[in-house]
């Protein structure tokens, strides 16, 4: 049985929704330790011997199984570096639950860089979500820097919901992507800063094979001082579709930086990007409060229905 | 019931002074549904946001039952048992019908309560809870949620801004139905609807015409309605939905 201490549970909870110990194949990692480990007849979990971190293999024809992989920090000027490879087999259908939640209640920086690589096979399927969370009132940071790359074989679909609500002060994102024939990759980023926090997340997906598509598609609130810059390049190398977009709200003296970018290498590539930032509309807010709300109640509707 | 006395509304036009409503004192009693028609520009809108406490009157004072609430704003309004129904719906990303019903119930209902709500305004129910608020909806779509957030407030005093605009495909009947139904499930309410609409104005208790920001006239459906189609007729057929009435067509 796990030990984990309530800060450690209520991490749990707020990154992967986890309760009790998960079903299926999963790896908690907690303080930079393993604090509990289950494989399965089709989903096998090793630790890296070079580098920290885990292989994650599945098997061909895996149906209808999870692998949860939650991150809980809780120590101070606690720095790591985890690389985590994902080798989905053929004709594979299987969630992966990933996130990192960070409780830092000291005066030293706390920072986890999880660097995760998908190899998805032939007519596999993921959807994988990574959720992140920070708590804790000490003065120092809670930094997560995750790296994503993709690599789609034929006819593989991939939806990826990455989350990040509420007390990361530090954070850079970075996706790539590559797309093989008849692939998709679906990406859901969600979005909210606070006080002085800083979150940059950079896209590149390059749709290389016939028939892939792309549809990333990002919501965002930034509030009080925090800044955001979000920078999506799809590149269309054959007949393809992708699409990108970023929608905003800004409060308060929030800054975001959108730069969408599209590059089309073949004449039958189809791409297109929408970015919109503004604030609040004002009618929104008047609607809202003649059916009873405040003002700030009202705001927290449209926030919340926003970033759902 | 609802008392503006003495009620003005001003805006600043090209550095000029613009009186939108000029000194209106009426009253909306318990348990009546009135209707306020008169030509467009006639300040219509206006009243219906300065009962709303969405505009703030520049002179004047308004009363509801029996309490002041000039000062009020949208919120506290709300609260007393104002509801008021957007001429142009309001849209947004990620609210989903059900969550927009439930805000103006004020408490959880449960799915099946929320689409009687629907149902009343003539819409498949099951199809549209789930569904957000966007640009999705067509015009139409948006208008008849807008009415059933309306009916879910269950308010004292309940304002429709031109509730017929955009309303496609669906028949007037039923618009008018949905009046009538409120009328009997909400005792001692009353109902303010602004509309240009022969069919609306058919079912008032009582007519308010107001034109160049004044009421021109006031009074039962009986003593104005007769009036108001020989003498405002062109005005009337000048609103937007230009719907013919029960057997008429010259409009």
């Amino acid at each position: 049985m796990l030990k984990l201490d309530e800060i450690q549970k209520r991490l749990l909870r707020e990154v992967a929704d986890l309760h009790e110990v998960p079903e299926g194949a999963y790896n908690i990692r907690s303080n930079s330790a393993s604090a509990g480990r289950q494989s399965t007849a089709n989903i096998e979990i090793v630790s890296k011997e070079d580098v920290s971190g885990l292989e994650i293999r599945i098997k061909p024809g895996t149906k209808n199984e999870s692998v949860h992989i939650p991150v809980v920090m809780t120590q101070s000027g606690l720095k790591e570096v985890v690389y985590n490879d994902f080798f989905i087999g053929e004709g594979a259908d299987v969630v992966i639950i990933a996130g990192c939640g960070i409780d830092n209640c000291g005066n030293q920086d706390s920072q986890h860089d999880g660097i995760h690589r998908f190899y998805v096979g032939k007519n596999a399927r993921i959807r994988y979500v990574e959720k992140h969370y920070g708590s804790g009132d000490g003065s120092g940071k809670r930094i997560l820097n995750p790296g994503t790359e993709v690599y789609m074989e034929e006819g593989s679909y991939a939806e990826m919901e990455m989350v990040q609500i509420k007390g990361v002060d530090d954070t850079e994102r970075t996706t790539t992507a590559e797309l093989a024939a008849g692939s998709k990759l679906v990406v859901r980023e969600r979005l909210m800063t606070h006080g002085e926090q800083r979150a940059i997340s950079n896209y590149v997906v390059n749709l290389n094979g016939e028939g892939a598509s792309a549809d990333v598609v990002s919501r965002s609130v930034a509030r009080d001082h925090s800044f955001q810059k979000f920078d999506a390049k799809i590149v269309g190398n054959a007949a393809c579709h992708g699409h990108t977009e970023c929608d905003s709200i800004i409060m308060d003296e929030g800054r975001i930086l959108a730069v969408p970018a599209l590059e089309a290498n073949n004449v039958d590539a189809e791409l297109v990007h929408e970015a919109a930032i503004g604030k609040i509309a004002g009618e929104q807010l008047i609607k809202l409060m003649s059916l009873g709300l405040t003002a700030a109640e009202a705001e927290e509707q449209i926030i919340n229905g926003f970033l759902q | 019931m609802l008392e503006l006395r003495n009620v003005s509304f001003q805006v600043d036009a090209e550095g000029k002074d613009k009186e939108i409503i000029r000194n209106i004192s009426l009253t909306i009693p318990d348990r009546k549904l009135v209707v306020v028609t008169g030509p467009n520009g006639g300040g219509k809108s206006t009243l219906a946001k300065l009962i709303a406490g969405i505009e703030k009157p520049t002179e004047g004072h308004i009363f509801f039952n029996g309490e002041e609430i000039t000062e009020l704003g949208i919120t506290e309004r709300a609260q007393k048992g104002i509801a008021y129904a957007f001429q142009q719906p309001v849209r947004f990303k990620g609210i989903r019908v059900l969550d927009l019903i439930r805000i103006a119930a004020g408490k959880t209902l449960s799915i099946s309560d929320a689409c009687e709500y629907l149902s009343a305004v003539g819409m498949c129910a099951r199809d549209y809870v789930d569904r957000e608020v966007n640009a999705s909806l067509s015009g139409g779509e948006l208008k008849r949620i807008e009415i059933a957030t309306v009916l879910a407030r269950k308010a004292v005093l309940s304002v429709f801004d031109e509730p017929e605009a955009g309303i496609d495909l669906w028949s007037f009947r039923n618009l008018t139905e949905v009046f009538q139904q409120m009328r009997e499930d909400i005792r001692e309410s009353s109902i303010l609807i602004i509309s240009h609409q022969e069919r609306i104005l058919e079912i008032a208790d009582e007519i308010i015409v107001l034109k160049d920001g004044q009421v021109e006239k006031q009074g039962t459906r009986n003593e104005v309605y007769p009036n108001l189609m020989i003498n405002e007729k062109a005005a009337v057929c000048e609103g937007p939905f230009k719907m013919p009435a029960k057997g008429e067509t010259e409009c």
